[in-house]
């Protein structure tokens, strides 16, 4: 388990609050004096994973760097909803420069920082899969090789939501986007090695890598604090689904989020230096299909003229990540 | 700073934009009926004073437990607890060991001395109750608390009725039971013992009302052919003569004919009597027996034997007949002409009781049928001011349905000496297991209570079953789901996308910022004890 | 101080003495001499407080001195040709955010065919990025330029690019005067951002801004440029009375006393130009030279009354609008419409092409006889373009156009045959 468990069993472990924790052991989330780094009156659509995210991993950085943060935003979704003139919705200061440079952008503030000797001013750089794993990845490679001192976290809705559904590298084997349509002999996206970010960013021997899901509040701002706490490059991946692009009901965002986390097909763990530490055992194993079933992108699975196929080989992808990650307790995975 | 014109704005403006008006579907709070609350006998708010015991505030559970049934102590040895039936926990591990708990709250209130809180002013009004068994003793309570002056009469030597002349100790220590009553009594009800009630049309003169609480305690009877030598007993008698003086003497070898739960209580006490063999005989099979399987369990642990599918048919000395029996398609048992002989030195026939109900003779209007007080939904029967609950009633019967009884029949007792009716609240919907995200709740099996090894159970009338100590009771307490209840665990604070969700303060709950609300459903979806609802906009 | 140093190191020195805290540098030939000094000024501490950062891309050049001014500090880059393409999305972004960055492009021709020798091709591309362009003649106006250049940048809160000609100038070892480091923080106050990135005081940089903002925005940029129209003249002023040099300024006139002919030029070419006009001076030729400092903001007036009493001007420039022909020409013929002159372009020095004396005189002999045509290519091989159009008539597929010249002037023939 990525973050420490409260010691005793009771109702609520999992809750995002609990009256019967003691204030230093209670969430972020749970405090009427958080930050709610992004307000009311953005323009996300109904149940948008994508804005929670960003206020869940944005307020526990605040939480940890006492109000002293500076965030960055790749262009995307969480931009555009954000900051159309005249109304911003951020109550941290918050850049946006383009698609493809957030980390470059962090890298300039956090040197900023580092000349004026103002270190306790901290630097989060976010973006979605898009900005992140495709059009950013130079910049954040070269963030994540100089190992300078930015968090990044990636908001993975796994396709390009703002432009329409298109495919992006983190577009899952299988899925319908508005690029890799439901049609011919192997319909939706192509099965292929895609982009593992976590793992690539793993590679670059950073501080920090760690994955988490909108549906584990506690193990997220585990994870942001942890990072938050350390110095140089260090990036979270955090799975977000999006209701209108994967065609599901504005409020399953959690609960899809979770069957991702419990089918094994999103692993959530945490690596140091290159290195898995932590990860965050299934907790009631559930096959591909619960997950993908609710999802209209993978709608041409089922149905009429399904591909079980497929659905198997979307299996075998869980059963590789629950084998590598070690995600079952040993008794279960037996 | 000047900012920039338009490449620039300021912090959190955001909030002229109001996202209120995208809104098909709104979220709105609710308190949904936790089954327990439903299956509740005595009508206890189990959910809200576990809440309390949760945070270790005992006492605050106790107050809020009593508010409904003044026996915690006893409820938490004796009650059946149809509310752990029903609890949704036993869908994802195992019920909530309310039963527990409410013994552990009972006891630490007698361990601590907790009084109930004084009642207010004297209405003027007099009550008579007849018995103190659990249904007057309830109905006393309650009518107390309400500021009517209320008069006990109890046939019986001491306060209790059942609870003290049906149930063996190794059940219900009777420091506990007396601790109980005491704590009624201490409220200024005045007790009567020895004051049997023969005629209640007399009995109620002076007062303004009357509550028949009398229990069951005349043994029914089944036609056994007995020889003069033969040892028959039956089990109220069995039971009642075991709070006085001198033991009986049943020998080594006792059979138990019937198959309740005072047909185990029997058994039980057999062994702990000296009984080498305490036999039920049964004329069904397991599946079909009344009494509750835990008991049976118990029982079976100490060395209790049941002879299934067996009627007796004859009583010789030292020895019965037992013909074997069949169980035919409406599951009725059918004798098959097989006979055999089993060695007996007692014979206790436990085949259910019935009220004595000679006290009503004269009493215009009244109705009994099949040996029960019909009484209307008021739990008044056809004579004015006259009411009736228990075992005098047509229900099921054990001391938290009497209990119920006493506070349902105090509450219109108090309605009708204020010349109103009483209208009991509304209940709320149902909140059944699916309307929970039990995702949210930790992985907890229940904690099992100690029980008394093995051989002072079959040698003493300790009691069998030990209570949670303070840290298991808080951990038990802690598995309630405060189903369809806010339990306050902020989820609905955290998921909202849009932050439309304000957090009152502890104790406080929430409420919905409708000018944010997008309506999406996730503080519904993500609500772990189903407190949210949504219901479509008018448009 | 006087010094013997080569361009690169000079404007290294100058940009030192600017105390830039945040340097990004990203190899690209011909700028690298300058931020490999920095480098080496960072590294030994003798530049301090300043945090130098070795980028992926000039696209993070850019976007890391983006991050860096919009927390406050004093951000400096240099590139140059693909460098600048490259990174062009952010470049833009930084004018549009309005962020005081001062980058240095060493001018370079684009590919392709890829070609690392100087012309004006890169920055002039950028014409429209909202950023200010100051083109330096020699070495000392480079070092001098980047001075003002960080002045004028706060002042307006808009970045600039100080241009000089790679190799030209950027390899060029001259005697340049160095100021000290007193007379330039006399010069150049301290940054003080017109916003910033502050946890005391959070703002949101970089809305999106729809069709109802938009426009207003854009003119507000067009209006700062127009502002420093009135600023780089005063600077200049200032300059010349701090440091007693004339560097700078929008225009500088060469000779233009009675002049018919006017060269039109920026960059270092003027100081060939200023050659031969002395000569033709001699010679008894009326011919002046106008020198652009200021590309963008265009100084259209300043242009019109420096030309307005002349017959006809010829502007050369190391620039091809292809399709068109000048990119400045068509500046300047803005600038003096309607005063009914002759004016001329001429396109030179692509990719590096010397520009000889001998030629410039021929060209503007020719100018001053109303000779030319409207745009002429100094030292085209005529013959080369010829035989491969001629290819290109007979044969579809005729092959690359660069090898098939390089093989017609028989510099690639005794390689490959």
């Amino acid at each position: 388990m990525g973050f420490q468990p409260i010691k005793f069993y009771q109702t609520g472990t999992y809750t995002v609050g609990n009256r019967l924790l003691s204030p230093d052991q209670r969430s972020v989330q749970a405090a009427e004096s958080r930050s709610n780094s992004i307000n009311s009156g953005h323009r996300a659509c109904q149940g948008c994973g994508e804005a929670l995210g960003a206020r869940y991993a944005i307020d526990a950085a605040m939480a940890e760097s006492h109000n002293r943060l500076i965030a960055v935003n790749a262009t995307g979704c969480l931009e555009v909803f954000s900051t159309p003139y005249p109304e911003s919705s951020w109550q941290v200061p918050w850049i946006h420069s383009v698609f493809g440079n957030a980390p470059a952008v962090a890298t300039g503030i956090a040197a900023a920082m580092k000349v004026k000797g103002k270190t306790d001013v901290r630097v989060v750089a976010q973006g979605g899969d898009g900005g992140t794993t495709d059009i950013g990845f130079g910049c954040l490679s070269g963030m994540f090789e100089r190992n300078d001192d930015v968090l990044y976290i990636c908001y993975d809705n796994q396709a390009y939501m703002n432009t329409g559904v298109q495919r992006s590298s983190a577009t899952p084997p299988a899925a319908r986007t508005a690029t890799t349509m439901p049609v011919g002999p192997e319909p939706g996206n192509p099965f292929g090695q895609g982009k593992n970010l976590p793992e690539i960013a793993m590679a670059h021997g950073i501080p920090y890598v760690a994955t988490a899901t909108v549906a584990d509040l506690r193990d997220l701002e585990y994870k942001v604090r942890r990072a938050m706490r350390m110095r140089g490059a260090r990036y979270i991946h955090l799975f977000v689904p999006c209701p209108l692009g994967w065609g599901t009901a504005s409020h399953d965002t959690i609960r899809i989020a979770r069957l991702a986390k419990e089918s094994g097909l999103f692993p959530v763990f945490e690596a140091e230096h290159g290195e898995v530490r932590s990860v965050l055992k299934i907790r009631r194993k559930v096959r591909v299909e619960e997950y993908l079933m609710p999802q209209k992108r993978f709608a041409h699975l089922f149905g009429s003229h399904p591909h079980p196929e497929m659905v198997i080989r979307i299996q075998e992808i869980a059963d590789r990540n629950i084998r590598k990650y070690g995600l079952l307790d040993e008794e279960e995975a037996a | 700073m000047i900012k920039p014109f338009a490449i620039t704005l300021k912090p959190g403006t955001s909030l002229s934009n109001l996202t209120g008006t995208w809104r098909t579907e709104r979220p709105v709070y609710l308190d949904r009926l936790p089954p327990c609350n439903n299956a509740c006998p005595a009508g206890e708010n189990i959910q809200g004073w576990l809440y309390h015991a949760e945070s270790g505030d005992y006492e605050q559970a106790w107050r809020m437990l009593v508010e409904e049934n003044p026996f915690p102590a006893v409820m938490g040895r004796v009650c059946y607890h149809p509310c752990e039936d029903q609890c949704n926990r036993g869908k994802l591990d195992s019920p909530v060991g309310i039963n527990s708990v409410e013994r552990f709250l009972g006891d630490e209130a007698i361990r601590r001395g907790w009084k109930f809180s004084e009642p207010p002013d004297s209405s003027g009004k007099k009550v008579l109750i007849v018995g103190a068994g659990p249904s007057g003793l309830s109905a006393a309570y309650h009518l107390a608390r309400m500021g009517h002056g209320v008069e006990i009469q109890e046939a019986g030597p001491m306060a209790g009725g059942m609870m003290r002349f049906g149930i063996p100790k190794y059940r219900l220590p009777r420091d506990v039971l007396d601790a109980e009553v005491k704590r009624i009594l201490d409220l200024g009800v005045r007790l009567r013992l020895n004051s049997r009630v023969e005629n209640i049309s007399a009995s109620m003169q002076g007062f303004d009302a009357a509550f028949l609480a009398v229990g069951a305690h005349i043994a029914k009877r089944a036609f056994i052919p007995a020889g003069d030598a033969a040892h028959v007993v039956d089990a109220v008698s069995l039971l009642h003569s075991m709070e006085g003086e001198e033991r009986p003497m049943l020998g080594r070898r006792v059979v138990v004919y019937g198959g309740g739960n005072t047909a185990i209580d029997v058994a039980r006490t057999a062994r702990r009597l000296g009984a080498t063999d305490a036999i039920i005989v049964y004329r069904r099979t397991r599946e079909k027996m009344p009494a509750h399987d835990f008991e049976v369990e118990e029982a079976l642990q100490e060395g209790v034997m049941i002879k299934w599918l067996s009627a007796i048919r004859q009583a010789d000395e030292g020895q019965l007949t037992v013909e074997k029996m069949v169980l035919d398609d409406k599951g009725m048992p059918q004798p098959t002409g097989e006979f055999e002989k089993m060695e007996a030195d007692t014979l206790v026939l436990a085949l259910g009781q019935d009220v004595d109900l000679t006290l009503l003779e004269g009493v215009p209007n009244l109705e009994i049928r099949n040996g029960t007080v019909q009484v209307s939904g008021n739990m008044m029967t056809g004579f004015p001011g006259l009411f009736a609950g228990g075992d005098m009633v047509m229900s099921e019967r054990s001391v938290t349905v009497a209990a119920g009884h006493g506070k349902k029949a105090a509450r219109h007792i108090d309605a009708y000496l204020r010349g109103a009716a009483y209208e009991p609240h509304s209940k709320h919907e149902l909140a059944d297991f699916g309307k929970l995200n039990t995702w949210y709740y930790s992985d907890a099996d229940k904690t099992v209570r100690p029980m008394l090894d093995i051989i002072r159970r079959q040698t003493s009338f300790d009691e069998v079953q030990g209570g949670l100590n303070e840290s298991n009771a808080l951990f038990e307490a802690r598995r309630c789901m405060s189903c369809g209840n806010c339990f306050e665990c902020d989820n609905c604070y955290g998921v909202c996308p849009d932050n439309a969700v304000i957090k009152l303060g502890p104790g406080k709950r929430f409420k919905f910022n409708y000018d944010y609300c997008k309506g999406c459903g996730l503080c519904a979806a993500e609500c772990p004890c189903g407190a949210i609802k949504m219901v479509p906009e008018e448009i | 101080m006087l010094k013997q140093i080569e361009g690169s190191k000079a404007v290294a020195e100058a940009v030192a003495l600017c105390r830039p805290e945040v340097i990004c540098a990203y190899p690209i030939s011909p700028q690298t001499h300058i931020v490999e000094a920095l480098g080496e000024m960072v590294k030994s501490e003798r530049l301090a407080p300043c945090e130098y950062i070795n980028v992926e891309s000039e696209f993070a050049a850019m976007s890391v001195s983006i991050g860096a001014s919009a927390a406050g500090a004093r951000a400096y880059t240099a590139t140059a040709s693909q460098g600048l393409l490259f990174m062009t999305e952010a470049v833009y972004n930084a004018a549009g955010l309005g962020l005081p960055i001062v980058m240095t492009v060493a001018n370079r021709a684009i590919g392709a065919p890829i070609n690392i020798w100087n012309d004006h091709s890169d920055s002039l591309s950028q014409r429209d990025s909202g950023w200010m362009q100051l083109f330096a003649e020699n070495n000392q106006e480079a070092v001098d330029l980047h001075i003002q250049a960080f002045r004028l940048a706060e002042e307006l809160s808009m970045p600039i690019m100080v241009c000089m000609d790679g190799y030209i100038l950027t390899h060029a070892f001259e005697r340049v005067d160095i100021p000290s480091q007193e007379e330039v923080d006399a010069y150049l106050p301290s940054f003080e951002p017109r916003q910033v990135l502050d946890p005391s005081e959070p703002i949101s940089i970089g809305a999106m801004v729809g069709p109802e903002a938009f426009m207003e925005v854009k003119y507000l940029a067009h209006a700062k440029q127009m502002q420093a129209i009135e600023r780089i003249p005063q600077l200049a002023s200032e300059f010349r009375s701090a440091f007693g040099r004339e560097s700078g300024g929008l225009v500088r006139t060469y000779r233009m006393e009675d002049a018919e002919t006017v060269i039109v030029a920026m960059g270092s070419v003027i100081g060939t130009i200023k050659d031969v006009v002395d000569e033709m001076r001699d010679e008894g030729h009326r011919i002046g030279v106008l020198t652009i400092v200021s590309y963008r903001p265009f100084p259209l007036e300043q242009v019109r009354g420096a030309l307005q009493h002349c017959k006809r001007f010829l502007v050369l420039e190391k620039s091809l609008a292809v399709g068109m022909g000048g990119i400045v020409a068509t500046d300047v013929r803005m600038a003096v419409t309607g005063a009914g002159l002759r004016g001329y372009t001429a396109i030179a020095g692509l990719g590096g092409r010397p520009i000889f004396k001998a030629q410039l005189h021929q060209l503007f002999s020719q100018a001053e006889k109303d000779e030319l045509p409207q745009v002429t290519f100094l030292d085209l091989d005529w013959e080369a373009v010829n035989r491969q159009q001629e290819r290109e008539r007979q044969t579809r597929r005729s092959g690359p156009v660069a090898e098939n010249i390089l093989h017609d002037k028989g510099i690639v023939s005794a390689k490959f045959g």
